[in-house]
């Protein structure tokens, strides 16, 4: 079993932590795990992605050009990294800010309005929480359950934001669960 | 072993320096291993350790060679246009025998270049950036798990040989996050090396008084300080090369040799060859100084190519060669520019080869 | 009819600078390029791109440029003025840059009276590699080589550059400025015209420290950089002319 997933948006929109909230979850499930940053001069452009490989055996290449999924969170990451996933792939597309449409006709596609989500349950900020609710609900990469319990654990000296996160986790592991 | 935690390649390269006993670090930013240097600027302040941020590399490599001499287990973490500074400090520090511990997370090059992984300072780690006959003892982790295990072993190999250790990373390694067990001790390792009283600086306090210098005047004490080198590099070679094979049991079509993360993206690229057909295997060379010469030489008995996989545009090839000695055709195939090729692109590059030979 | 009253300088290009929002590199380089074009420089200038977040300066320029190893640009400078006497040659450099690596080759290109000038800005902090600390940074200031705040005990007192050149006999003109408010603009240009000029004339070496901001390193709005640079930097930095021709002997 191995579980390839590129995570991009904007610099700030908690790409990179969704990722490592990913990574930690699938550690605890004793999965082998690399989160990978794009690190360079990307990242003054305002673009951040970064990948997350779990498997069960232990992980070779790192690259992962052609991932089983992405989750895009704007229109510049849908371009990049729509056409990379692999045939029958799933992408995850935040519709609060994508206006472009995927080309893809031999991937599973789950739109998600993310931000729209996380602003109504009060906090915009959150949007990353409900995109990972749902990419865990398409693809089952680790248990929800282990999912909830490490974004508790990461947020423990925020308690304020612990009720926030539990409801974008499930807002988005419902809304991506109706599409599947 | 303790629990397993997440870590950033870079943190953990700090954290294992501690864990080894380390408790001096000096340092000047660079990217893509500058986190190495904010972790340590955390941790060491909590565990009563030095941590410097020197104004320039120049000065880093002096700090090491200060406190190295000073029988002070001490490390430095850089990059690539860093340690072209560093490498006159290499020379006087090999030369006055410290046994000193730096990391180079290289970037591509040559010049400013870029901060995307590479590993085109190979000539400059295992053949000496400095003037002078001098090795330092070069380790190539390829996971963050195996950089933790070697910072342990440096600095123990450091003090046993009483020469400089340099670890070669890149910029994968230092910016990826996996899980890593680290180490435990029954007694935590001493931040002194052992057996300093006899050559280090620590105030000539009821002994001889001690000297650590790299002047020789005289040329038949400048030849036999030379000579003392020689021997002790002869013990290292002897005692501390160190590889991995993988599926290199049987006859093959072709032996990959790779070290690092281009490894890894050769391991996965091997499973494509092999559903081809190809019968492959890899060593991988962890000791890029000493390298595995002998080791290659014998797998080159039994397979048709020997291709050298690197990130850059063919240095480890000439080791390869000088191990093969022409017994079988040894191809390479790199890439440069910050450029790490994917697994498939790899597998190509290793037919076209096969097929040119 | 319509008369031009604001124009691109000739010495600049056309691209768009990659700065952070509030940052005043962008500020700075402006000045350099209306300075070239007034005194008609722009044909013998030659330009010294920096490591650090200037590093691609040359991007925005119309004008010969050499890009340095990181803090060696005064020492590429004096081969080309030493070579080409007639060429106009000046120095783009970050306090890590001019004031921590590159320490030796700013003060003995300045000691020596080499004829270039030297462009400084002085924003505190590392900014190209993500916030260290730097020779300059505020005692108390947070950078992520100094999680706690610069310890003055460990480290030493920010180093005042334009001081401390000003106690060498052979430069010509060392001026401190700052260019966060538009007052503070007009100032900078005067100095900077002064600094080219005395190069034009054949004089020795000249430094014009801009205090300048970093926003994104300093985790602050623009607005809030301003305030910051104002409250803190301007009582350690004075502003001022700490050297000029006359009093050369
Ligand atoms: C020999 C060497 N060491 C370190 C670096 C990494 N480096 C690049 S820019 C920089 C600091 C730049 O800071 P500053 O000069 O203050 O300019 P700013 O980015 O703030 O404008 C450093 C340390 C390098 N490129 N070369
Ligand atoms: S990091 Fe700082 S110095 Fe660099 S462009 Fe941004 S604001 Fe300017």
């Amino acid at each position: 079993m191995q579980n390839e997933v590129v995570i991009a948006g904007f610099g700030g929109q908690g790409v990179l932590s969704a990722g490592q909230i990913l990574a930690y979850s699938a550690m605890a499930e004793g999965f082998n795990v690399v989160w990978l940053p794009s690190y360079g001069p990307e990242m003054r452009g305002g673009t951040a992605n970064c990948s997350v490989v779990v498997s069960d055996q232990p992980i070779a290449s790192p690259i992962i050009p052609h991932p089983g999924a992405a989750i895009v969170m704007n229109n510049p990451s849908l371009e990049r990294f729509g056409p990379a996933v692999k045939a029958g792939g799933i992408i995850i597309i935040n519709t609060s800010l994508i206006n472009i449409k995927c080309q893809r006709d031999d991937v599973t596609q789950i739109n998600i309005g993310a931000n729209q989500v996380a602003m109504d349950l009060g906090n915009g900020k959150a949007a990353n929480m409900v995109i990972l609710g749902a990419y865990v609900a398409a693809t089952k990469a680790v248990s929800f359950d282990v999912l909830k319990a490490t974004v508790r654990e990461k947020f423990a000296r925020k308690p304020q934001f612990e009720e926030l996160n539990m409801r974008a986790l499930d807002a988005g592991f419902e809304l991506a669960g109706k599409q599947m | 072993m303790g629990k397993k935690v997440l870590m950033k390649g870079n943190e953990a390269i700090g954290e294992a320096a501690i864990l080894a006993g380390c408790r001096a670090y000096f340092c000047y930013p660079i990217t893509p291993q500058t986190e190495v240097a904010e972790y340590l600027a955390r941790r060491m302040p909590e565990v009563g350790g030095t941590f410097l941020q020197g104004e320039s590399e120049v000065a880093v490599s002096y700090m090491l060679f200060g406190a190295g001499g000073a029988g002070v287990k001490v490390f430095t973490s850089s990059s690539s246009p860093g340690i072209s500074l560093m490498a006159e400090g290499m020379s006087y520090i090999a030369t006055a025998e410290l046994p000193i511990v730096l990391i180079n997370v290289m970037r591509n090059g040559p010049g400013l270049g870029g901060i995307l992984p590479a590993q085109a300072d190979y000539f400059q780690a295992t053949k000496g950036a400095g003037h002078g006959d001098y090795h330092f003892i070069v380790l190539a982790p390829s996971s963050v798990q195996e950089a933790v295990d070697l910072i342990v072993k440096s600095f123990d190999m450091a003090e046993k040989y009483s020469n400089p250790v340099m670890l070669v990373a890149d910029g994968m390694i230092g910016q990826m996050m996996e899980p890593v067990e680290l180490p435990t001790f029954d007694e935590p390792p001493s931040p002194y090396v052992k057996g300093h009283e006899k050559w280090a600086t620590t105030g000539a306090k009821g002994r001889e008084r001690n000297l650590v210098k790299t002047l020789f005047l005289n040329p038949h004490e400048g030849q036999d300080h030379n000579v003392k080198l020689q021997t002790k590099y002869k013990e290292i070679e002897a005692n501390e090369i160190a590889f991995e094979e993988i599926d290199t049991d049987g006859d093959l079509d072709v032996l990959l040799v790779s070290f690092g993360t281009m490894a890894r993206v050769c391991k996965t690229a091997m499973e494509s060859l092999k559903a081809e057909g190809v019968k492959v295997g890899m060593l991988r060379p962890i000791s890029l100084w000493p390298f595995p010469l002998q080791r290659i030489r014998d797998l080159a008995d039994k397979t048709k190519l020997v291709v050298s996989v690197e990130l850059s545009m063919g240095q480890m090839v000439e080791d390869v060669e000088r191990a093969v000695q022409g017994k079988t055709p040894v191809g390479f195939f790199g890439r440069a520019g910050g450029i790490v090729p994917t697994p498939d692109e790899v597998k190509d590059g290793i037919l076209n080869l096969m097929k040119e030979s | 009819m319509a008369t031009t009253v604001f124009k691109r300088p000739e010495s600049m290009s056309t691209n768009i600078t990659h700065y952070c929002p509030g940052c005043t590199h962008g500020i700075v380089h402006r000045l350099v390029g209306e300075v070239l074009d007034e005194l008609g420089l722009r044909e013998r200038a030659i330009g010294i791109a920096p490591v650090g977040c200037s590093v691609l300066c040359y991007n925005y320029f119309n004008i010969d440029f050499q890009e340095s190893a990181h803090g060696r640009a005064p020492a590429m400078a004096t081969g080309i003025k030493r070579t080409r006497p007639d060429t106009i040659v000046f120095t783009y450099q970050g306090d890590g840059d001019l004031a921590s690596i590159g320490t030796n080759e700013l003060i003995h290109a300045a000691n020596r009276g080499e004829r270039i000038t030297t462009v400084f800005v002085n924003n505190a902090i590392y900014g190209m590699t993500g916030g260290q600390m730097a020779p300059t940074t505020m005692p108390g200031q947070v950078t992520t080589t100094c999680p706690m705040g610069r310890d003055v005990q460990t480290m030493g007192h920010p180093l005042r550059v334009s001081e401390m050149l000003a106690t060498l006999k052979t430069p010509s003109y060392i001026a401190r400025v700052a260019v966060h408010k538009p007052s503070y603009v007009i100032e900078a240009k005067r100095a900077l015209k002064k600094a080219f000029q005395y190069q034009v004339e054949g004089r020795c070496y000249s430094l014009v420290e801009f205090l300048s901001t970093c926003p994104t390193n300093w985790a602050m709005t623009p607005s809030q950089s301003t305030k910051w640079l104002e409250d803190t930097m301007l009582p350690y930095y004075p502003l001022g002319e700490f050297k000029t021709p006359d009093e050369e002997e």
